[in-house]
């Protein structure tokens, strides 16, 4: 079967990014060290190009190339909020990148094919096409991870994410095989068909599926990866991967999940409970004895995934559309924390150390208070974008009759809130460390405005983006 | 006269659990990288199985798909390998430990 020309016009997105990261791979190449911003500017303006283009695109349903893709409003949603997020990170990474001597092409390159990957991820509407993009994604992250290859530390958390990350990836192929010999084809629709079907194969199948995606998003118990990599990753890889992968595995998960078995809530509704509630308690207990502002993060971020999967557990439309919420503000607060991260550096080297933020309001109170709404907003505090994100997965989780998850969730957050509001009272006291200076840059300095203006835009006016991502509520089911 | 086909899914479900205890008990990182292999191959025999089963062809585009990212996983995982045993001269992942706690 041919691909029409209409189905191909759909994937422009996709086309665009794809191609920018060829073109960019080879331009890197010929570019001289130190003068490498074009590059900066063409993957902003394809990251660009492809978001409009995904916009205008807009929310009708189509099924494209035989049923294996899907534009619908869902794949809308998460591309918005996985090219919205790409945009962030090539400017949080560009000065970095530079001063560290990083091959800026390829990095830009991988960067780009991440992004692919999930927007890939986000609207595959078929088990292989999913995997095709869960691979698209975790592939250049690895290669990312490892980037700074003469650091030992950065080789070491690309090797851990490596094996970790395809260890994982071949439990997610096992159970689309389990689930292409009960059901004769890897399409979701034809899953949704017989998923009422009380077959064994049918539910390893799908268990392992969901082995596969906890482990991308880490969610406990498949988390072990995450601190590692997070703290030896270079630091804007770090950011980029912290954002990126978790939209592609929860882009996913609501496929699956509430997408297609939505009318089996009841059978998987417990079992993604259970990994929420340990998610949160976990990463949410073991981020308060943390003294490294990266592996602090890193448990953060698990911590999140935990709020996340209250959202996919309540398996309504209101749970769906809660979770891609919560990715764009968790998109925003989370790159803006890191954006503060990277504009210091400690003697030439990553200043990610909590210790390293000590007096930081007296000598930069912008910055100072810059981290401490991003701090505010991932402690869940008004009036920033955190809150009003906890506010819908709580509430979908209530809603669903899960009040034993909705106040599991409300005291993992007042856990929460001591570490994150340690972080801004550090900043807030003591003397200023005499070897942490300031290396940001225009880039930088511009991601973090954004991010602190998304984070408190987001807690003040959510109506728009709510009914930007209410849309999403109405693809699944 | 041919092998049934619960034989093969059985075979391969065999191979995946080699699979898995090698990546969880073996200490040497090439080792377990070939265990990895070892899974993704045990999936292609299932999936072979259930596409003859069926008699359609879906099952069997699949593996090829799952062949070409098999070679990209070995392309980044062999190159990340290589780095760390020029600069560690080990490939034994518990001597590679600067990041815990």
């Amino acid at each position: 079967m041919t691909p029409s020309v209409a189905d191909l016009r759909a994937l422009w997105p996709e086309l665009i990014v794809a191609g920018a990261a060829l073109v960019i791979m080879v331009w890197g190449t010929f570019m001289v060290q130190d003068r490498q911003s074009p590059l900066r500017w063409a993957t902003t303006l394809a990251l660009i190009a492809a978001l409009s283009e995904t916009l205008a695109l807009g929310a009708d349903a189509r099924a494209l190339f035989g049923g294996m893709y899907s534009r619908d409003a869902a794949a809308l949603v998460l591309q918005t909020i996985a090219l919205g997020g790409a945009v962030m990170a090539v400017w949080l990474s560009g000065d970095y990148v530079e001063r560290t001597r990083l091959e800026a092409g390829e990095f830009y390159a991988l960067v780009l094919v991440a992004a692919l990957g999930t927007m890939v991820m986000a609207a595959g509407s078929d088990l292989i096409m999913i995997f095709l993009g869960l691979e698209t994604l975790s592939i250049p992250l690895y290669v990312l991870a490892a980037y700074a290859r003469d650091d030992l530390r950065s080789q070491e958390a690309g090797m851990k994410y490596f094996l970790l990350g395809a260890f994982s990836s071949v439990f997610f192929l096992y159970g689309i095989a389990l689930i292409y010999g009960v059901t004769g084809s890897t399409s979701l629709v034809r899953l949704g068909a017989v998923a009422a079907s009380d077959s064994i194969m049918l539910r390893i199948g799908i268990g392992l599926l969901l082995i596969g995606l906890a482990f991308k998003a880490a969610v406990v118990p498949f988390h072990a990866w995450a601190p590692d990599v997070y703290e030896g990753a270079p630091l804007p890889v770090t950011a980029y991967m912290s954002v990126i992968a978790k939209v592609g595995a929860f882009a996913a998960l609501l496929r699956v999940f509430p997408g297609t078995l939505g009318a089996q809530t009841a059978q998987w509704a417990g079992a993604l409970a259970l990994l929420s509630i340990l998610t949160m308690v976990l990463g949410n207990f073991a981020a308060l004895l943390q003294t490294n502002l990266k592996r602090l993060l890193a448990y953060s971020s698990i911590a999140h995934t935990g709020f996340m999967m209250i959202g996919v557990a309540a398996g309504t439309r209101q749970g769906a559309w809660g979770v891609a919420f919560y990715l764009f503000a968790y998109t925003f607060m989370t790159l803006g924390a890191f954006a503060v991260l990277l504009m210091l550096e400690r003697r030439g080297e990553e200043a990610d150390q909590i210790t390293d933020l000590t007096g930081l309001a007296s000598r930069s109170p912008s910055l100072a208070a810059a981290m401490a709404v991003c701090m505010v907003s991932l402690a869940g505090l008004p009036p920033t974008a955190g809150f009003i994100a906890k506010f819908y997965v709580f509430a979908a989780a209530l809603d669903a009759g899960q009040t034993a998850l909705a106040v599991l969730g409300v005291l993992a957050s007042v856990v929460s809130a001591y570490f994150y509001l340690r972080v801004a009272y550090t900043m807030f006291t003591g003397e200023p460390q005499g070897d942490v200076s300031f290396a940001g840059g225009r880039w930088v300095a511009a991601a973090l405005a954004v991010a602190v203006i998304g984070v408190l835009a987001l807690g003040v006016f959510p109506a728009p983006v709510t009914a930007f991502v209410q849309q999403l509520g109405q693809a699944l089911r | 006269m041919s092998v049934p086909i619960p034989y093969y899914l059985a075979l391969s479900a065999l191979l995946f659990t080699m699979g898995v205890v090698g990546v969880l008990v073996r200490r040497n990182a090439l080792v377990i990288f070939m265990s990895i292999e070892l899974m993704l191959n045990s999936v292609n025999l299932t999936f072979v199985a259930f596409a003859r089963q069926f008699g359609t062809v879906e099952g069997q585009v699949t593996v090829f798909f799952v062949m070409v990212i098999a070679a990209v996983e070995v392309v980044v995982g062999l190159s990340i390998i290589i780095a760390i045993f020029r600069t560690r001269d080990t490939m034994d992942i518990d001597d590679v430990d600067l990041l815990r706690g």
